[in-house]
């Protein structure tokens, strides 16, 4: 079947006047890249939740990192959009400009091998992700264990999907008529991984790839389990995703960590909806190492928070375009590609 | 132990001596170069054009090229786009102390085959070196002069509704097999920049169609960058189709797990045309048969006045083409 067939399909069975949220980055940005949002009937809204990870870090985390390196001058290695993203008042790339040491990797053993070649400095690595980073860092934490490495320390920003997705139905600002389940997240928790909110909610929700034919396919089979009325919860991206998800994968990543709270912009702190280190890691835990009570500033005018909570589009923040763009981004939900700010103004929808 | 460059190569004395004299003419030397003067003398006749460009590639050695080769054929290829047959170069070098004379040697050796392939001369040079940890291995910078033929320069003529825009191949190889070796990524060999002299496809291609208006190397920024500097610079909108763009299946792959867009990726051996309609049949009869053009594709047209650059989807949807809004990557060229 082509595009035009789901389309057709969609507008074929579609009455009702529905809101659709996605929760992951990659839709999100698909769907923009795409223009899907423009093929579909009027009466369909799609809405983008907090799906990247980036997005949702909190000015708290990032201040407490800037504070590690500027009280106790640790080096601070980490992944690509995150120095960017702004806290109270700087980045971490500002940071980097202003001579800190900030070291950007592609691969978290990258760390190991930095700790390794430079013995007389402290570095900590910022872990970030949802479920499925949580895996690779994990066993990164496992390395840095084996080969006993004293000055490498570990920061958590990790993140579980399900319970922010909680956390946005319990707010109850936005009705939701049905759920793209995010396709990468369920490769690692299954299908399984997601009855727990299904059941809890009992709204629609399908799991989806990330093709365009795959996301319309997806949206047919939303569509038609919203308007015949009879929720269920069902996987359509079988080639990736498994009943019971990736075993392996979840077994390394309870192995090293467990459900603790997090800090989400624009949702606060949701217990159980973090991943943090557990008592066998204790001594790479930078975090147990300084504790520190951060009381960060925040933006008033940034919407993020409202943005990745659907309840405000981009072009309704007084920012957006203005001041906040991909260049000078002041908001997390501009940084990276996948944030809902960046898409939208990339793919132009001013 | 491994002879490696010191502080004492950049102060001026004997050391510095040796390495001009027993490295860098051996490989660049020529009988201005030789002469060994504060300046290399010459004489050009006719229209001439100049350019400049630094190159801190990281790593320097990397799959289909090192910042030897790329540092001559980048400022080649700035020169060829714009119709100027390139003649003379200078090179700088800022090199770190501890970079390896083995691997300075290649560097050198890459340089040399690169600049005889392009019949360039290096006329004058100078090389710096500073302590560890103030640079990155090695830095190039390169400026190039070449002469323009009266028929070859190509910037009085009109860009207008219906000229078809052009690509000589496949987009996006220089920063996408960059990136998969920085991660440590194990590819197959077809996995490689695609860096590669453009004078000898352009320079012929604008002596055989007087039609063609618009050249240049999508390097950073990539072909996005290239399309959406054309609209604003010359007031047009561009549409391109994405199905008809030219990406190896390897780059395809790369871009979905990397999250990165091969038409903001950066090239090497690319050339954006833009030739008046008439003529564009008689542009790709010459690529398909020029090693460096034979998957090139028409991929657009301009579409009239405006300044903006779209994309037809291949699901046949519409969309602003942006120009690159952040660095993908740093440290390409």
């Amino acid at each position: 079947m082509k595009v035009i067939d789901f389309v057709e399909g969609i507008k074929k069975i579609s009455k009702k006047k529905i809101n659709i949220m996605e929760f992951c980055g990659t839709h999100t940005h698909e769907i923009f890249r795409y223009g899907i949002r423009d093929i579909l009937p009027e009466n369909i809204n799609l809405l983008s939740g907090p799906g990247c990870p980036v997005c949702v870090t909190s000015e708290e985390d990032i201040d407490y990192i800037i504070f590690l390196s500027e009280k106790y001058n640790f080096g601070i290695i980490t992944f690509g959009d995150l120095i960017n993203v702004p806290g109270s008042s700087e980045s971490l790339n500002h940071l980097r400009a202003k001579g800190k040491e900030v070291i950007v990797v592609y691969s978290p053993l990258e760390a190991i091998n930095i700790a390794k070649g430079n013995k007389d400095k402290n570095y900590v690595l910022i872990g970030i992700g949802f479920e499925t980073t949580a895996p690779n860092l994990a066993y990164t934490l496992i390395k840095i264990k084996e080969e006993n490495i004293k000055n490498l320390y570990f920061l958590s920003l990790h993140k579980l999907t399900p319970p922010a997705m909680k956390a946005i139905l319990d707010r109850g600002e936005i009705r939701l008529d049905g759920i793209i389940g995010p396709g990468h997240v369920s490769t690692i928790i299954g299908r399984r991984g997601w009855e727990d909110v299904f059941n809890r909610y009992n709204i629609p929700f399908v799991i989806m790839g990330f093709k365009p034919e795959e996301i319309l396919y997806g949206i047919y089979l939303l569509v038609m389990n919203i308007e015949n009325g009879k929720p269920s919860l069902i996987n359509a991206y079988k080639k990736s995703v498994k009943e019971e998800g990736n075993e392996k994968a979840l077994e390394i990543m309870y192995k090293v960590f467990k459900k603790g709270s997090a800090h989400w912009r624009g949702l606060g702190i949701i217990e159980e909806s973090g991943l943090i280190l557990r008592d066998e890691f204790e001594d790479l835990d930078i975090k147990r190492i300084y504790p520190m009570k951060i009381e960060s500033k925040k933006n008033p005018l940034c919407k993020c928070g409202e943005v990745l909570r659907g309840v405000l589009k981009p072009i309704d923040c007084p920012l957006y375009g203005k001041v906040c763009t991909p260049e000078t981004p002041k908001g997390p939900c501009m940084v990276s590609s996948e944030g809902t700010c960046s898409a939208y103004y990339i793919y132009g929808r001013r | 132990m491994e002879d490696i460059i010191l502080l004492s190569h950049g102060s001026g004395g004997e050391q510095t001596r040796k390495l001009i004299e027993e490295e860098i003419l051996k490989y660049l030397g020529n009988e201005i170069l030789e002469e060994l003067l504060d300046s290399g003398i010459f004489n050009i006749e006719g229209r001439l054009a100049f350019t400049t460009d630094s190159f801190v590639i990281s790593p320097i050695f990397f799959n289909g090229g090192d910042i030897g080769k790329l540092s001559i054929y980048g400022t080649i290829n700035d020169l060829s786009v714009m119709g100027a047959r390139p003649l003379y170069l200078s090179v700088g070098f800022i090199i770190e102390e501890g970079l390896t004379l083995n691997e300075f040697r290649r560097i050198l050796q890459s340089m040399s085959f690169a600049s005889r392939e392009c019949g360039v001369k290096v006329i004058t040079g100078d090389t710096k070196v500073v302590e560890r940890g103030k640079g990155d291995k090695i830095f190039v910078n390169t400026s190039g002069i070449g002469v323009i033929e009266r028929d070859l320069d190509w910037r009085g003529r009109k860009i207008e509704e219906g000229d078809l825009i052009i690509i000589n191949g496949g987009i996006g190889e220089h920063g996408l097999s960059l990136m998969l070796q920085r991660l440590g990524v194990k590819v197959g060999e077809e996995v490689k920049s695609d860096l590669a002299p453009l004078n000898s496809l352009t320079l012929p291609l604008l002596s055989l169609c007087h039609g063609i208006k618009f050249m240049r190397d999508p390097t950073r920024g990539g072909v996005a960058g290239v399309l959406n500097e054309i609209a604003r610079k010359y007031n047009v909108e561009i549409e391109i189709e994405e199905e008809k763009i030219p990406i190896k299946d390897w780059v395809k792959y790369a871009s979905e797990v990397l999250g990165i867009d091969p038409l903001y990726s950066a090239n090497e051996g690319k050339v954006v045309i833009i030739v008046e309609r008439g003529e564009a049949d008689k542009v790709m009869e010459f690529l398909s048969k020029h090693e460096l053009g034979k998957e090139g594709r028409i991929i657009g047209e301009v579409k009239g006045k405006g300044n903006r650059v779209y994309l037809k989807t291949r699901i046949g949807t519409k969309r602003i083409l942006d120009p690159l809004k952040k660095d993908l990557l740093p440290r390409i060229c």
